[in-house]
């Protein structure tokens, strides 16, 4: 019965490459890297083995915890977890629930990054080449490591999947992310206390060789990260090898422990999961009237911007467009107060501008289907465009200044203000342009509206990542003379570079959202009946 | 404007009939009906290996009640995709009442109303939104769009409903706001695709009588189904659709003749199996 899961998982991988061209050259490239870095690793790791046995073990224990806490952390913020394998789909099959738990962990390692970490692992455990009576724990300490990788990333999705599908998204996303990021301060403090303590037992130890202090620091937390559910399988042949046993016993008695716990809620949740079907978002609620159709003008360009201002505030999926705006000034700020260099907050603001007009450079493929709405209607590429764009124009600068004198204030540069408005805004009109022209060109996969924002289309992102680049890349280029201005204007501190960042900005933005607009209109009306054809040929 | 892919490129296979000109029509095919509500010329479109629609030729009249039946994957989908501006044929032309559709797509859509199938609505609207949506895309006033909004959801028994989220719809309702999307404007031909799948029967009585009325007040419907009854019943005209081609196409007591339509249907597109080998699924 497993096995039947992994056939199926490697048939409909395959029927996907069958499709296309492109998914192919994007599966192989992604395998060829994928063997670069592992087969660099493992040389690395065997080399090392050669030369300082315990180190090597120390610095695998903690480049495991780490793939570990990738793994489980990961999908909720980024990727999403690959759905080939929907657990919805097999309610109908009555199959058991544990057969379906171990056919859905295996196959979750068929994937490049699956496949990629059990080489990584199973490689790795050849360091050990110098002791090979250890090899064997080594790999039953990456059986469990891979094993936590899969089961914990799945059963950290599977239980926040309900939460995350919930319009309450956006909060859940912004109040987690924050959690971490919080901790990022007192980390650092907590880590820069260890080095000290470490570089004093060195140079106490009298060890003064090159890149010791190094070491040191990374046995140092390589030992700590032991005892955590997410070293503690890599650090197995370490105690071993030290004799260590009843040690041994007790970071293996955590790894199979969390593993078993993972593996109880991740069947809990997923029972739960197979008898309530998801459900839209906000069910039963209800909104009076005509919401933004009322506020807007009546007008096509009105009534475009009214439905995607809508979108904006009620689907998940515009999510991490949101969420930024509250994340950035944090992630930013935490660094400044350690190091006091409060310029870096700066970057808030344009960085926000920029994430949001970039937001909308996939909107079609955001609109799925309903998108043929607006091809039947005979909506023109100038109200589609314009309509798109207008939210994110009045609503985002509304954000982007409120964000910049936010900064200047914690940063206590009200001298700036000027430069980084004209920055702001340029970035927000330009970015805003090319998204605009892009979006009604490109189309590439994206969670269908209603599904989790966890779920990432299968084979979606390679054409996802060349086309974002793609964008990018005009974006950069574009914003040069831009950025060169307010580089100047914040270096030299001169007013009249601050007027001029903020004359270039303006026109600039204004100029090329025009122009993208321009661009996006005409090949929206050549192309509207081509994009609702791609955006139907998704998988 | 490249609007047309010519046959040279995307030459159809065994399309004789077909001539690289859209102006001048092969001899066999009478040249596009202006007066017809919707007349399709040399209709193809193929989706890689597959070729769904092949030289279809068809005239809607003004005022009729037109059924499209058809087993599944004839082409039903793709022909009225085609002809609503939806899909871009690979070859032939459709006219609106004389209007190019492919060649002025505005005007054309502007008295067209659609109901596609398989298509998603936007539906984190509320039902009225939706409808208003429509409403305000397709260029229309404010106040008239909120009375025919009002009065569209009536009809629709979908007034209790208006505030409600389309996500939180049934199949049904789905169809139902989708219909009075489709109708806002007071299109002069509604064009729906499966309009009455996942439709309970009350709601699909109520659609009947609108549609009924719409057709006597001068409108032109053309539906497709596979409900061979419902067709009888309800159309005036009908066509046959089998492998991307009009099989059979007029009034529906021409086209069936003294048969049933359901049998003359089966006649025509073949393919009727007796239940053979299936003895275990019996329980008793």
């Amino acid at each position: 019965m497993v096995a039947h899961f992994l056939k199926l998982k490697l048939t409909l991988l395959g029927n996907t490459l069958r499709r296309s061209v492109w998914q192919t050259i994007g599966l192989c490239v992604a395998l060829l890297y994928a063997l670069f870095v592992v087969v660099g690793l493992v040389f690395t790791a065997i080399v090392g083995g050669g030369m300082d046995l315990l180190l090597t073990g120390q610095v695998i224990t903690l480049a495991g915890a780490i793939t570990v806490l990738c793994w489980w952390v990961i999908p909720v913020f980024v990727f999403g977890v690959d759905q080939t394998l929907d657990p919805q789909r097999f309610t109908t099959f009555a199959i058991p629930r544990r057969t379906l738990v171990a056919g859905l962990a295996l196959s979750g390692v068929i994937s490049v990054p699956g496949l990629a970490t059990t080489l990584a692992a199973g490689g790795t455990a050849f360091a050990w080449w110098r002791e090979p009576w250890l090899i064997p724990v080594a790999l039953l300490g990456a059986v469990l490591g891979i094993a936590l990788c899969v089961v914990g990333s799945r059963a950290v999705t599977t239980v926040l999947a309900p939460l995350l599908e919930s319009r309450r998204y956006r909060e859940v996303v912004a109040v987690a992310a924050i959690v971490p990021l919080v901790l990022i301060g007192p980390a650092i403090g907590w880590a820069s206390q260890e080095i000290g303590a470490v570089s004093h037992e060195t140079n106490g130890g009298s060890v003064t060789a090159d890149g010791s202090l190094l070491a040191a620091v990374l046995a140092r937390f390589g030992e700590l990260a032991a005892w955590t559910p997410f070293g503690a399988p890599w650090s197995l042949p370490v105690a071993v090898h030290d004799g260590a046993w009843g040690v041994a016993l007790a970071r293996f008695l955590v790894a199979v422990g969390t593993l078993a716990l993972l593996w109880l809620i991740w069947s809990r949740s997923l029972a739960r999961a197979l008898v309530t079907p998801p459900a839209g978002g906000g069910k039963g609620s209800k909104s009076k009237g005509l919401g933004w159709f009322g506020r807007f003008p009546a007008t096509p360009v009105g009534a475009v911007a009214a439905r995607c201002t809508t979108y904006w505030i009620r689907d998940p999926r515009y999510a991490a467009g949101i969420s930024i705006i509250f994340l950035m000034p944090v992630i930013l700020w935490l660094p400044t107060r350690s190091s006091g260099n409060a310029e870096l907050l700066l970057l808030a603001a344009p960085v926000v501008s920029w994430v949001l007009a970039f937001s909308v450079s996939n909107d079609i493929g955001y609109d799925y289907t309903a998108f043929a709405l607006h091809v039947a209607t005979g909506t023109s590429g100038r109200a589609d465009r314009w309509g798109r764009a207008l939210p994110v124009l009045t609503f985002g600068s509304g954000v982007v200044v409120i964000v910049a004198l936010l900064t200047l204030a914690l940063a206590g540069r009200w001298d700036l203000t000027v430069p980084l408005l004209g920055v702001c805004l340029g970035l927000l009109g330009l970015t805003l342009g090319v998204s605009s022209a892009v979006s009604a060109t490109l189309v590439y996969p994206v969670a269908k509206p209603g599904e989790s924002p966890l779920k990432s289309p299968q084979g979606a992102a390679l054409a996802t990542m060349l086309s974002q680049f793609l964008a990018m890349a005009v974006v950069m280029l574009l914003a040069l003379p831009l950025l060169g201005v307010g580089v100047w204007a914040l270096v030299s501190g001169s007013v009249l570079a601050g007027w001029l960042t903020l004359a270039v900005g303006l026109a600039e933005g204004s100029l090329l959202l025009v122009a993208g607009i321009r661009v996006g209109a005409r090949s929206f009306d050549r192309r509207a009946p081509e994009l609702l054809q791609e955006v139907q040929s998704f998988p | 404007m490249t609007h047309q892919t010519g046959p040279g490129t995307e030459a159809p296979v065994g399309g004789a009939a077909v001539t690289p000109s859209n102006t001048v029509a092969p001899v066999p095919t009478p040249p596009p009906d202006p007066g017809a509500a919707l007349s399709l010329r040399g209709l193809w479109k193929r989706f890689g290996q597959k070729i769904a629609v092949r030289a279809l030729d068809l005239d809607v009249p003004v005022g009729s009640f037109y059924g499209l039946v058809g087993p599944n994957g004839a082409g039903k989908t793709t022909t009225l995709s085609m002809a609503t501006g939806l899909l871009r044929p690979d070859a032939g032309t459709v006219h609106v009442r004389g209007t190019d559709l492919w060649a002025h797509p505005v005007e054309a859509k502007a008295t067209l109303g659609i109901l596609p199938d398989g298509v998603r609505l936007f539906d984190r609207l509320t039902g009225l939104q939706l409808v208003t949506y429509a409403g305000l895309l397709r260029g229309m006033d404010r106040d008239t769009v909120a009375d025919r909004a009002r009065s569209l959801l009536a009809a629709m028994d979908l007034a209790a409903d208006a505030n409600t989220y389309v996500v939180d719809y049934s199949a049904g309702m789905t169809k139902k706001i989708a219909l009075a999307s489709a109708m806002i404007h007071a299109p002069r031909a509604l064009v729906l695709d499966e309009p009455f799948e996942a439709v309970d029967p009350v709601s699909a009585a109520n659609i009947r009588d609108i549609l009924a009325d719409y057709v006597t007040g001068g409108g032109t419907v053309i539906v497709s189904s596979h409900v061979m009854d419902l067709v009888q019943r309800m159309c005036d005209h009908v066509a046959i659709v089998g492998a991307g081609q009009v099989l059979a196409a007029g009034t529906v007591d021409q086209v069936r003749g003294d048969q049933t339509l359901e049998d003359r249907f089966v006649d025509l597109v073949g393919g009727r199996t007796r239940a053979e080998g299936l003895e275990w699924l019996r329980t008793s």
